[in-house]
């Protein structure tokens, strides 16, 4: 069935494939947000926009640097786990004020990020089965530093972090957004942008032409890690309590569901950091949407698994042109 | 040559094992009952199955995510169809998983889609259908059928009736790989498809059927645990997935697909569940633990490997 539609229009086809993978997830978004303003009640009201952008924050921050590790035809599966991490090492430095806890938590992102990158880069593991290791481990590590127990936080630098607010937004979403314009930044204006992306273009290529292909790698998986705990920090300091069995659980799968979605193909050689942005706000709207008309989240769960196998069917055509 | 490699790797997980075991086996008097024996053996059947399965997806060079999920929702519909008695309760799980298997393996062979996504959608969309069925994860089927139950805990001299049953799939799979055309294919699939594609091996109709038993088996696994448990239990199995990945990559079957063996397979299961029993056997100590040295365990293990084979293959790979 599927070949009869694939073979006939074949110019078509070869248009449609450079035009969807790029704009798709747009032009999937504006109609979502179109037919929800005719169907949904309240919709469009800021009480509600503001929930979904605070609920979209986090996963955002982590998928952008899944998306730069997704460009150099890598994957981390860790960042969950790291989100756990984060959650887990705050607490224990809070003592000495939300500044140095903060950065207690990041350091810990940096070394989990330079174990990925050093095992990848270092020792050769694919990219999944070294974070897989870290993933197992590093929830662990966070459950054996919290004692697995739940944590409250009562530091009010923090909370305000959390839960305080700039010209209506609050700054989780503001994070999430100067995080983005970075990150594009980095992937289009830097040198280590074209490097990564030349990294998951063609890796032998990038190495014969004297690429740093190590010090690349070993960066965008502390980028990706540092990142992760960032959105860790800030889903202790927006909940007021840090769970290290809870914070950044299945993380990793949303986030690469952003990053497919938004149009960055697996095979790497490509970052769409705004993309990736859409991606995560679709995903996060349809979840909305679905539930806001009584659909249970178990439809909606199914209905995300469609949503993937349907972005990524149209990522395809682009990958074996 | 790859041969030497295969034999290098799969001894080295099984060289672990024994050392692992006697060091348990000296260290701690819990350890070496027969109870805890049979204990060991009973909690890793499950984790086997899946891993029979991920091992055959693995060698073609593919993955499968969505085991885990399927595992759950084999658990979940067994439960519900003992209603409808023995037969009933071991055949749907079986269809359910075969049928997610299915549709994996069609979407990995005829859209050129990598696999890693397509069982990732799958994952999640498994995991729905289990919350479905369940409302929402709420609702605990118990199992109705008193057969069914036997078949999780009964025993046959003195082996319980899962541990029969994953040692008897595991040497099936073995003659499967090793004797048969299909298991050629799977290996020559996973070796280089583009190859295997010029000299005639049904590339497609190989991948669907490894998809396919994956599934098939991850259902079934979810259907012992069920008959042993006496419920479907909708809060297990997240994380089954790495854990079946782990005991594969950890009995020296290449991620990259076509070299590997099911042996292997059996030690990383295996050692997976010595390492978890010797935790619980210290006592004191929290399960966060386990995690940490089992992940701990699965990067020196994967480290020792890809040296391995550096210094054996020349070639890059």
């Amino acid at each position: 069935m599927t070949a009869a539609t694939v073979e006939k229009p074949k110019r078509l086809t070869v248009h449609w494939g450079r035009w969807l993978p790029a704009y798709g997830v747009y032009v999937a978004l504006a109609a979502l947000v179109l037919v929800n303003a005719v169907i949904t009640d309240n919709f469009l009201a800021w009480e509600n926009l503001r929930i979904q952008l605070v609920q979209v924050a986090p996963v955002v921050i982590v998928a952008l640097g899944m998306a730069v590790v997704i460009g150099t035809e890598g994957v981390d599966l860790s960042v969950g786990a790291v989100m756990a991490l984060a959650a887990a090492v705050v607490p224990i430095y809070l003592g000495y004020g939300a500044v140095p806890a903060v950065a207690m938590a990041l350091l810990g992102g940096v070394v989990v990020g330079l174990v990925n990158g050093g095992l990848i880069a270092g020792v050769g593991l694919q990219p999944i089965v070294a974070t897989l290791a870290l993933l197992v481990a590093g929830r662990g590590i966070a459950l054996v530093i919290s004692d697995g127990k739940l944590k409250e936080i009562r530091n009010a630098d923090l909370v305000a972090f959390g839960n305080g607010e700039l010209l209506g937004l609050p700054y989780s979403v503001w994070l999430a957004g100067a995080l983005t314009v970075l990150v594009a930044l980095l992937v289009r204006k830097t040198v280590f942008g074209r490097q990564l992306v030349a990294v998951g273009g063609n890796r032998p290529a990038a190495q014969l032409a004297g690429l740093p292909v190590r010090r690349v790698l070993i960066g965008v998986y502390v980028l990706s890690a540092v990142l992760a705990s960032i959105a860790g920090v800030l889903a202790v300091a927006r909940i007021q309590s840090s769970d290290a069995s809870q914070v950044g659980q299945l993380y990793e799968l949303s986030a690469i569901t952003a990053v497919v979605v938004g149009g960055t193909p697996l095979t790497g050689g490509k970052v769409r950091v705004l993309g990736t942005v859409a991606g995560a706000l679709l995903m996060q709207l349809v979840v909305a949407t679905l539930i806001k008309h009584d659909l249970r989240s178990s439809i909606a769960e199914m209905v995300q698994a469609v949503i993937i196998v349907a972005a990524v069917y149209a990522a395809r055509e682009r990958g074996t042109r | 040559m790859k041969l030497s490699v295969e034999g290098v790797q799969k001894h080295g997980a099984l060289a672990v094992l024994a050392l692992v075991t006697l060091v348990g086996l000296l260290a701690f008097p819990g350890f070496r009952t027969v109870d805890n024996a049979g204990t060991l053996l009973v909690n890793a059947a499950p984790l086997g199955l899946i891993a029979l399965g991920m091992t055959f997806v693995i060698l073609t060079g593919g993955i499968d995510l969505s085991v885990g999920s399927v595992f759950v929702l084999g658990g979940v519909v067994a439960a519900w169809a003992s209603q409808y008695g023995f037969v009933a309760a071991l055949v749907v799980p079986l269809l359910v998983g075969a049928a997610v298997g299915l549709v994996n393996g069609v979407l990995v062979a005829r859209t050129n889609m990598a696999p890693f996504i397509v069982t990732l959608a799958t994952l999640l969309g498994a995991r729905g259908l289990m919350r479905a069925v369940s409302t929402e994860g709420s609702t605990t089927y118990l199992v109705e059928s008193q057969p069914f139950k036997t078949l999780g805990n009964g025993d046959l001299l003195g082996v319980k009736w899962p541990v029969w049953i994953a040692a008897v799939l595991f040497v099936a799979g073995s003659v499967v790989l090793n004797r048969t055309g299909f298991g050629q294919a799977v290996y020559a699939v996973g070796g280089n498809t583009d190859a295997a594609r010029l000299m005639g091996v049904p590339v497609a109709a190989t991948q669907i059927r490894v998809y396919a038993l994956s599934g098939l088996l991850a259902g079934f696994a979810g259907a012992l645990n069920a008959a042993r448990l006496g419920s479907g239990v909708t809060v297990l199995g997240i994380g089954t997935e790495l854990d079946a990945i782990a005991a594969v990559v950890i009995g020296g079957t290449l991620l990259t697909g076509g070299a590997g063996a099911l042996s292997g397979t059996i030690a990383g299961v295996l050692l997976l569940g010595v390492i978890q029993n010797l935790i619980n056997q210290v006592g004191d100590v929290p399960t966060a633990y386990q995690q940490v040295v089992s992940g701990a365990f699965l990067a020196v293990v994967v480290v020792a490997q890809t040296s391995l084979t550096r210094l054996r293959s020349v070639a890059p790979v």
